[in-house]
Parts: structure tokens; C-alpha cells; sequence
């Protein structure tokens, strides 16, 4: 039975990559890899999985970083019957250089299942798979070759940020640089859980969201600007000129209205008030009109998958702030929230419940932040204010 | 033992000189073709970066593959995408015809780029979680299969961003894509009482459920806890905390699809995905059902939609109403919301079309 998986064979049909290929592929070399291939068809055929829950292992001095895994049919698969996946902090805008990566892989042939994900939804390289005797190994050549752990747990995760202006003209402030730098500020953060449950941090450098921080994030940074959109009148033009439909694709779609178009003369006026910065008209004429040049972010704070008391998107905390390094006022907000957080978050509650839980108000007035209009849609509708008893 | 907390290395590092040289001077880009982005700086330099699909789940060896392409072209460099796909970056066009076609011979695609459907974000799935619902490489696998000509084409109204999470914790950003499909379970834990003992504090096994449906064991000898099914929703949390309740079962697991979230805030606000199929059984290895569903939405929505409009706002302008008539998909109670913000989706006027 484990040498034939004629489930999985399927999967190596079709036009699209096959990661049973790959995995066929690395068994050629390594037993793990193999049985890997085996306890995967017997999922496929069972309809469950075959990996049981947790078990605590790691790397001396740390927390995290490694997720331990054990398969449930040991005696069958006897080279995943320990599987651990280690998370390593990928470089901010996962750029590579090949050595680099070629090491990792040297790394990982040497010590592991020689599979990975590159990456992980959070952003880690994951290395999917090696013994318990080889993770202290596995480590100590990591940071040799200069990597280290990511995060996992109750602790802040690896921060990712998007391309930002290593190959992108829309970033409002420097992705790379700031999550580099926070990620090497947080460290301990990183690699020592201690608080309620999991923290994560992304930065996209404009309202597209690439590294979809809004949905995702307990701190959202999305860059965006204070003056207005840039617009060259003269790519207008050879716009409209090759036949481009601006009234109806960019003025009709603004959901402000804050542009007019004049036929005419060919000329896209913006109403600077009532732009939002949503970024449509950019996104579609990117040779006409760009970013201002008054570059920073909006912080929000919350965005979490359903799991425990439902979604949310991450909602306006500081409507804007300049991010410059050493970024001390955004690490200041930063160790505040987590000591509120920390003094009341209950087990596995998100910041965003608990802010749910003890209310909006009440966080802003122990962090120190004055509201705002921009943080709501609207004021409340119902009369039941808490007016201060004193 | 090695150092400690030496954190990632430098970006810096890891930049091609083309990039270094043009950091933070981009002016403008355009889509050269499937794939292909150019990018051009006030320098006057020119960027090319051609874009190609992963599986993701890869062996050392494709990473040596990809490597030895970034070392024939582009200096040595190469990057990732958040949607796993690989980046080929060089500033001469010339390389770029030359690196499709040695990344065709891997059997890549090249693609995802624009109006089109890139990689598909996913998680571990039965390859390596304890808590799946379901596989999210192969279920990947079969959808890809099926919409390849989107990945490698530009020819949808705006894009679509497809996501799998394999149980209901989605790890990524599952709940805000386009199209979304989740792993569940549909019947109670199983509770191994011998094990509670052993491997669970009871006080946080009770506090994790969050509708109250575990309570202690009513016989006082018995150092456990009982659930009351009716009021289970199988969100699994129990399970987190306490290894001794497992929900996975294979006649009860599969998945639901959600559709119309996004991230983006560009036009409208981001938003969630919204219930569209309560459940499809797992049927691997090629899940043909889910496929399906998958397929004729993004056909329904690729006929009907304006341009530049995103699967959800395509729906919010015809009505959720419309949506479930144009894709035949059923209506029942299961997408009445029950939880803690459903409220806000009971329809509040008398506004809404047969």
C-alpha cells in the first residue's frame, strides 16, 4: 500500500503545477518525504486527517517557531511518526537572493523532509517536516547562514509587508524598512509567547492592501497620503486619445464623486475635498495620476478571522501618522496596546473582542487617544451613553 | 547553540541592483502582456518582472530550479508574492521572452497578473494540520486545473481572489476573498473521557465554547465534560484547547463556499465573503462538486458584471436575490445568519427584486 497512491497520481493530471509532484520529487531522496506521499493518500482515501493535535517541542531559548506534529499511524509511516514544521522569518518583501535561498535549501536537505511552503499565509518560509532530534540542528545551521524563527503561538507573528517602493510607485511610506525594523525591535515579542493569544502586524503601502492586512491584522498599517492625487494632464490625454472611456470608467466609478471630466479640453479636475484615496482612479490611468506626495499611513486595529466570536475588518485607530524610522512613535502605540491587552484580554480573546467586550471608549481612554470622526461611519443611534460618575 | 534573536536578514541583501538603484522611484507601470509588468522609474530605467504560478507545497529542488533561471537573468535575484507566486525581475526586455520559456519548460504558467485569477492563498490541509476539514492542496490543485486559462489571461471584468482555508480557523485571509472555500465540520466533538483527564484543564475547555454548550460532567467521579449538541455549531474550538474532543469525522466533514469579500479599498469599503453553499462533501482527490460551483460562478459573474466590477460589488449592484437566480445556486435557511452580527443582515426595507 505505501509505495502506490493512486489517488494522489490524479493530481499529477492537469495543467496547473502539481505539488504531488513535488512531493514525488523529494521522496526520490528522503524517507520522510515518502511516507509523507503515503499518509497523504491514506487521507484522500480515509476522508481525515492523519496528523494529531499539538505536542510541545522547540528550540532552546525559545517559545516558538516550531509546531509540532505527529502523525497517528506510526507504526505505518514511521519516518513522519514526528513532523515538525519550522517557521523562519521570511526577508521583508520576500526578496531573495539565490545564495540565500540555496542555503536554506542545503539546510533543509541535510536536516529536514526537504518539502516547504513557500509560504506560509502569514508570510514564514515553512520548512514542512523533520525529527525531534534534528530541530536544535536545524536551527543553530539556520542562523548560521543568517535566519531566524518566526513566531506561532500566543505571540506576535512574523509582520509582513508588501512590495512597498522596492517595486511598487504607490507606496505611501516604506514598507520594507518599517517591518524590518519592527520585526528587529520585537523580537523577544516574536519568539516568547505571553500574552492572551496570537498579535499580528501588516503593512501595505496603499489602499489596494496587497498583503490584505485589513482582514487579517490586529495592527492594520495601510500607507496613504494628505494632499491630493497627482494628475498629468498631458497621459490624460493620450488616454482618452486611444480611446479609453474615463467619464465612464473613472469619473462614474469615483464612489465620491471627486472627479469631473471635461471632453472638451480633455482635462480630469479633482474636487480634493471630497477624495477618499480610494485608489480606482490610479489603479486604471497608473501613467496619469499618482499618490500625493504627503506620504504616510492610516493604523487600524482588529482585523481577525471568524474564529471565536465571529470576523472582523480592522477599523480606524489613528487616521494618519508619518512613519519614519525609528518609527518610535508607532512602537510607543505598540507596547501600549499589548500592556492593556495583556492586563485584560481573557484566554484566546483577539484585541478585537476585547475591545468589543469592554468597548471602544473605554480603549481609547486607557491608550490615550482622543476620538475622532474618522474612526466610525457613523455617531450612535441609541441613548444609552455611560456619562462619567464622579 | 547558535546565536539567538538575530531576527531576518537585511532586505537589503537581498535586493537586485536594479532595485536598489530605483528604490522609492518607481513612476508609473504597465501590463505588458499576460504575466508581465513593466515598471519605469525617473531614473528612466526599465523593470521587467514576469510572473509565474507555484503550487506552493514545493521540493528543494523547484527552489533550485527557480534559482538557476534568477542566475542565467536576473543578476541572482528573484521574490515572491503574497499569493505564492514567483517573481522574475531583469532590466532587459530581451531576457524576458528567454525566462518564459525555460519557466515553461518547468511547467510553470506564466500569469496573474491584472484583471485575471491569480494563485489561490491556502493552508496546510490534510498535509500537515491536525485540525483540517478537509485537504487544501489538492482542492487547490482541482480548481486551478479548471480556471488555468484565467491564471494565464487577462480577460475577466476586474480580478478574482480565490482563497482555501481547511477548517473554519483560516489561517490567511479567507473571509475577505472573492470566491472562498472553507473546510467544516458538521457533527459535535467526540469526547474521550480518559483523555480529558490526562491532556485538559476543564475550566478552559469550557470557556472556549463560545455559544455555552460544554458544561462539566454531571456525574462528579467522572473528570470530563459533556456537550450539548443542539447548541454545537462545530467551530472547533474546543478541540484548540482540548485534544481529547476531536470533530473531524468523514461521512460530516466538507466544505462551504463563500463569495464577494475583498480587501481592497478601492471604490467600495473592504468586505466579507458571504455564505453562498452551506456544504459540499469532501470527495476527493478531485472534488467535483466544489469545482463546479466554483466554475459557474465565476462564468455568471465574467457574463454579468460591468467592467472593473468585483465579484462582490457585481452583487451588491444586482441584489443577492439576482445572484442566487443567475447561478441556480439554492437559497435555504442555512444562509440566514444566526451568530453575533447577524442582524445587520436581516433586510431593512422594502426594497429588494423578484
Amino acid at each position: 500500500m505505501p509505495d502506490e497512491t493512486p489517488l494522489l497520481d490524479e493530481l499529477e493530471k492537469g495543467r496547473w503545477p502539481s505539488y504531488v509532484k513535488e512531493i514525488k520529487r523529494a521522496s526520490k531522496k528522503n524517507k520522510a518525504a515518502k511516507d509523507l506521499l503515503g499518509i497523504q493518500e491514506l487521507s484522500y482515501r480515509d476522508r481525515i486527517t492523519h496528523w494529531k493535535h499539538g505536542g510541545i517541542v522547540g528550540v532552546t531559548g525559545y517559545g516558538g517557531g516550531v509546531i509540532g506534529r505527529y502523525c497517528d499511524v506510526p507504526e505505518k509511516f514511521p519516518h513522519v511518526a514526528s513532523f515538525h514544521t519550522v517557521r523562519v522569518n521570511h526577508p521583508a518583501g520576500w526578496f531573495y537572493s539565490t545564495k540565500a535561498l540555496r542555503q536554506i535549501c542545503d539546510v533543509w536537505e541535510k536536516y529536514g523532509s526537504g518539502m516547504t511552503n513557500f509560504h506560509g499565509s502569514t508570510g514564514d518560509i515553512i520548512l514542512l517536516g523533520t525529527t525531534t532530534e534534528n530541530l536544535q540542528p536545524c536551527f543553530d545551521a539556520l542562523t548560521e547562514i543568517g535566519f531566524d524563527l518566526g513566531g506561532s503561538g500566543s505571540a506576535l507573528r512574523t509582520p509582513s509587508a508588501c512590495v512597498g517602493p522596492a517595486r511598487c510607485e504607490w507606496s505611501n511610506f516604506d514598507t520594507l524598512d518599517l517591518i524590518y525594523n519592527i520585526t528587529m525591535e520585537f523580537q523577544d515579542e516574536i519568539h516568547r509567547p505571553r500574552w492572551p493569544y496570537k498579535f499580528k502586524i501588516k503593512a501595505s503601502g496603499c489602499p489596494n492592501d496587497c498583503v490584505a492586512a485589513i482582514a487579517r491584522a490586529d495592527l492594520t498599517i495601510i500607507g496613504t497620503w494628505k494632499d491630493n492625487l497627482r494628475i498629468d494632464q498631458k497621459a490624460v490625454k493620450e488616454y482618452a486619445d486611444k480611446g479609453f472611456d474615463i467619464h465612464k470608467l473613472i469619473v462614474d466609478r469615483c464612489p465620491t464623486d471627486a472627479l469631473e471630466w471635461d471632453e472638451k479640453s480633455k482635462t480630469l479636475t479633482l474636487k480634493p475635498d471630497d477624495c477618499v484615496r480610494c485608489m480606482h482612479c490610479i489603479n486604471k490611468m497608473p501613467k496619469a495620476i499618482r499618490p500625493g506626495l504627503e506620504g504616510g499611513a492610516t493604523l487600524m486595529i482588529g482585523g481577525k478571522a471568524p474564529i471565536i466570536k465571529g470576523a472582523y475588518l480592522s477599523w480606524v485607530l489613528i487616521p494618519f501618522m508619518k512613519l519614519e524610522p525609528p518609527y518610535e512613535e508607532l512602537k510607543d502605540l505598540l507596547r501600549k496596546i499589548w500592556d492593556w491587552w495583556d492586563e485584560n484580554g481573557r484566554t484566546r480573546e483577539r484585541l478585537a473582542e476585547l475591545v468589543e467586550r469592554i468597548g471602544l471608549k473605554t480603549f481609547l481612554k486607557e491608550i490615550g487617544i482622543k476620538p475622532v470622526p474618522q474612526m466610525v461611519y457613523k455617531p450612535r443611534a441609541n441613548p444609552y451613553v455611560f456619562f462619567d460618575k464622579k | 547553540m547558535g546565536a539567538t534573536d538575530i531576527g531576518p536578514p537585511d532586505y537589503h541583501m537581498m535586493l537586485p541592483d536594479i532595485v536598489k538603484k530605483n528604490y522609492g522611484k518607481w513612476k508609473y507601470h504597465e501590463i505588458v502582456r499576460p504575466g508581465v509588468l513593466k515598471h519605469v522609474s525617473e531614473t528612466n530605467d526599465e523593470l521587467y518582472t514576469i510572473r509565474v504560478g507555484s503550487p506552493r507545497l514545493v521540493s528543494i529542488d523547484f527552489i533550485r530550479d527557480i534559482c538557476d533561471i534568477a542566475d542565467k537573468y536576473c543578476d541572482g535575484h528573484l521574490r515572491f508574492t503574497s499569493r505564492y507566486n514567483v517573481e522574475f525581475l531583469t532590466d532587459r526586455k530581451e531576457n524576458v521572452d528567454r525566462i518564459i520559456e525555460d519557466v515553461n519548460k518547468l511547467g510553470l504558467p506564466v500569469g496573474g497578473v491584472g484583471t485575471c485569477i491569480s494563485n489561490i492563498v491556502h493552508t496546510q490541509g490534510w498535509i500537515h494540520c491536525h485540525s483540517a476539514a478537509t485537504d487544501a492542496s489538492g482542492l487547490v490543485k482541482s480548481i486551478m486545473d479548471e480556471l488555468y486559462d484565467h491564471f494565464v489571461s487577462i480577460k475577466l471584468p476586474a480580478y478574482i481572489r480565490i482563497a482555501v482555508a481547511c477548517c473554519i480557523n483560516m489561517c490567511g485571509a479567507v473571509h475577505c476573498s472573492d470566491l472562498a472555500v472553507v473546510g467544516i465540520h458538521t457533527k459535535p466533538p467526540k469526547i474521550d473521557h480518559e483523555k480529558v483527564v490526562a491532556q485538559c484543564e476543564i475550566p478552559t475547555t469550557i470557556q472556549a465554547c463560545p455559544t455555552g454548550a460544554i458544561r462539566r460532567h454531571p456525574d462528579p467521579n467522572i473528570k470530563s465534560v459533556t456537550v450539548r449538541e443542539d447548541l454545537c455549531m462545530y467551530c472547533a474550538n474546543c478541540f484548540t484547547v482540548c485534544p481529547a474532543m476531536p470533530l473531524a469525522d468523514p461521512e460530516g466533514d466538507g466544505v462551504a463556499i463563500y463569495a464577494g469579500g475583498k480587501v481592497s479599498n478601492a471604490r467600495k469599503p473592504p468586505m466579507f465573503s458571504r455564505l453562498i453553499v452551506p456544504y459540499l462533501p469532501n470527495n476527493p482527490p478531485r472534488w467535483p462538486e466544489v469545482v463546479n460551483v466554483i466554475k459557474k460562478v465565476v462564468e455568471v459573474y465574467a457574463n454579468h458584471a460591468r467592467k472593473y466590477e468585483r465579484l462582490g460589488e457585481w452583487i451588491e449592484r444586482i441584489g443577492w436575490e439576482k445572484f442566487f437566480k443567475l447561478t441556480d445556486i439554492p437559497f435555504t435557511e442555512h444562509h440566514i445568519d444566526d451568530f453575533t452580527h447577524a442582524v445587520e443582515t436581516y433586510r431593512t426595507t422594502t426594497q429588494f427584486k423578484w
